[in-house]
């Protein structure tokens, strides 16, 4: 067992790493949202999903690839490469915004508490899922192949893949772009001031609500990506994808410390690691019990995650 | 925004005991002649109608008394409900099936092992606050069906089959298809459970859950020992969902890992919330809506989740307390910096 986990362990780490890329990104739509509202944004899975489906829709019915074409190649690789990602990226960044207008907006105005957000999120969840699932009869989509998965090089002894070392070298380009967002622009000063407290922020003259939605638009900016990445990765989703990857990407965020961006990242990683690492030897089928029994233990010695701040009390 | 519940309240406080009791009778005896209104407007067009009434409506409002006393009373956020009604079930599953220890011997075996269960989770979890409670439940909720699912003795994907039916009672038989007479078992259940949620508002503990929901700081300086009050709620919300959980069982004949998913404890969740946390009433009425809402409008067939999910969306976003809110002087403040 230690030795073929010895052999493989390189592969095993690369598919763990681009795996929690992906969770990072989706994290990054919980956890941006935590950090300004301090509620759970239970409707980003859902906006996970969404943004699956419209990769596979660019690439399957823009740029009519069927399961038998040939790959692309060259400059027309990248360009649909790319023109999917910006694709997923904006539907899932509109879509975010637009369920903080229908599910949040009147009820954060009205002051009341975090449970009745969480319910009418829970809603527009089920809306969302619900329609994907009436207009996909049930049925997981696959996607068709655009890319080649060649293998580019030897590291020890595993194979790097194509599409995982794209997931990688894009995630870490977007996180960049976030992190500079966040740190260097006066926008970003106003997230981290509303997040830092919201009524002084307020008092200051920033506008909350501006703020709350360019909030959304970023975190569905970063799971749209990962939508796309995800497609790139296993080749299909299906209406129920939002829930399985959006608890996993939530308990990263928690994982790391929710509410900010450091945490999410190291979360994330953390937990594509051990998933991948925890499959291996026990089976796939106890990777979630794996998960959340480490995640106990971690928030039972460190009560704010691995890097969460001291947020004094956050109440149910 | 009127308030059904205060109305309620006020005319119950003017009335005298003897019209208390007529209203207190009057109200249970509507409740169980719900069964014979079948032919009427609130006919279930696909389902049966009186299995309706047991699962999901009867199961989901023993299931929301108990889940309010967790997040109704005290303020804790439980995600991960589903698992007492998973350990109940399949206590009695593994029970019936295996020993000669029939539905009513198992039923305290059941309790116990929800409420031991309350313990092992709650004693870890609830010295965290807030969010990390919710994910630490929900997580729970998902390992038991992990458990269940890849465990021989539990079945697997194909659970247990062939649960025995409660032996007679009092000379009342439970056949597996007389609908009616589970119904009323558990309207008993269902009194039995108010009766005890009532009776503990008013004491220490009722107290003591009220002052931990609207300040949890202030309650420990005071000298509540908010920790032990916090597992007291957490266990015997467990306990209502271990007994729903074995009756659940030995009703079905048939129990799956695919019973007990997350979704049952979001309708739950929903249920307090969309009825009113924290107020009974409410959450009974919550937990009869959503539990018969999705089976009334079976005749829009595919697309009733759609419907309920915008249902809910639109009654949080009109009466984000709920139906029926419980009482303006027991709400939280909002904010600490407000007066």
């Amino acid at each position: 067992m230690i030795g073929n986990f010895l052999d493989q362990f390189w592969s095993l780490t690369f598919g763990g790493l681009s795996l929690g890329f992906i969770y990072i990104l989706i994290a990054l739509g919980y956890t941006m949202v935590y950090g300004v509202l301090r509620m759970i944004n239970f409707a980003n899975s859902e906006v996970f999903m969404i943004a699956t489906f419209a990769t596979i829709i660019i690439v399957r019915d823009v740029y009519k690839f069927t399961q038998t074409s040939e790959y692309a190649t060259g400059f027309r690789l990248w360009l649909i490469l790319g023109t999917a990602l910006l694709a997923s990226m904006l539907v899932a960044g509109v879509l975010s915004v637009l369920i903080e207008i229908v599910a949040y907006r009147r009820l954060r105005r009205m002051n009341s508490g975090i449970l009745a957000p969480l319910i009418s999120a829970i809603g527009v969840s089920m809306v969302l899922a619900e329609s994907v699932r009436i207009m996909s009869d049930s049925r997981p989509v696959a996607s068709p192949r655009a890319m080649e998965k060649s293998f580019i090089g030897k590291f020890f002894d595993a194979d790097i893949r194509l599409d995982n070392t794209i997931i990688i070298i894009a995630a870490i380009i977007l996180l960049i772009l976030l992190l500079a967002f966040v740190n260097k622009t006066r926008l970003g000063k106003a997230i981290r001031a509303v997040s830092m407290n919201g009524n002084a922020a307020k008092l200051m003259g920033i506008n909350i609500d501006g703020v709350v939605s360019i909030t959304f638009l970023v975190g569905g900016l970063m799971t749209g990506a990962a939508g796309f990445f995800y497609v790139l990765k296993y080749e299909n989703t299906s209406f129920s994808i939002g829930f399985e990857l959006g608890i996993a990407a939530f308990t990263a965020a928690i994982l790391g410390g929710i509410g900010n961006i450091k945490g999410a990242f190291y979360g994330g990683l953390a937990l594509g690691l051990l998933e991948t690492y925890a499959s291996f030897f026990l089976g796939t089928q106890w990777k979630a019990v794996t998960v959340f029994v480490v995640l106990v233990l971690i928030l039972y010695t460190k009560p704010n995650g691995l890097f969460g701040e001291a947020m004094t009390q956050t109440r149910a | 925004m009127i308030n059904l519940r205060d109305k309620g309240a006020e005319i119950w406080e003017r009335a005298n005991r003897p019209q208390r009791v007529l209203m207190a009778i009057s109200f249970i005896a509507m409740a169980a002649a719900l069964p014979f209104l079948g032919g009427t407007f609130l006919n279930t067009p696909i389902a049966d109608y009186q299995s309706v009434l047991v699962y999901p409506i009867a199961m989901f409002v023993l299931m929301a008394i108990g889940l309010n006393i967790v997040i109704g009373k005290s303020g804790l956020l439980d995600l991960g409900y589903v698992a007492f009604f998973a350990i109940g079930a399949y206590t009695m599953g593994l029970l019936g099936t295996r020993t000669s220890l029939n539905t009513w011997e198992i039923l305290p075996i059941g309790i116990a092992m929800a409420m031991f269960s309350g313990i092992i989770l709650g004693v870890p979890a609830l010295k965290l606050r807030g969010d990390y409670l919710a994910i630490i439940t929900l997580g729970f909720g998902e390992i038991i069906r992990i458990v269940a699912l890849n465990l021989e003795v539990l079945g697997r994907s194909g659970g247990i089959i062939g649960i025995p039916t409660p032996p007679p009672i009092f000379g009342i038989e439970y056949a597996f298809d007389s609908h009616r007479i589970y119904y009323w078992t558990l309207l008993i259940i269902i009194l039995f459970a108010i009766w005890m949620v009532r009776r503990l508002s008013v004491r220490r503990a009722g107290r003591a859950w009220e002052s931990i929901r609207q300040d949890e700081d202030a309650a420990e300086l005071m000298g509540v020992p908010t920790f032990k009050y916090k597992v007291w709620a957490f266990v015997l919300g467990a306990s209502v969902g271990g007994a729903a959980g074995v009756f659940y069982a030995s009703k079905t004949l048939f129990i799956a890992p695919d019973n007990f998913t997350l979704q049952i404890s979001i309708l739950i969740l929903a249920c307090v919330v969309f009825g009113g946390m924290g107020n009974i009433w409410g959450v009974i009425a919550g937990a009869v809506i959503l539990g018969y809402l999705p089976d009334r409008i079976r005749f829009l067939s595919d697309a009733r989740l759609l419907v309920f999910g915008l249902v809910l969306v639109i009654m949080m976003n009109l009466r984000p307390d709920g139906l029926l809110p419980r009482k303006k002087r027991e709400k939280a403040l909002p904010n600490k910096e407000k007066p």
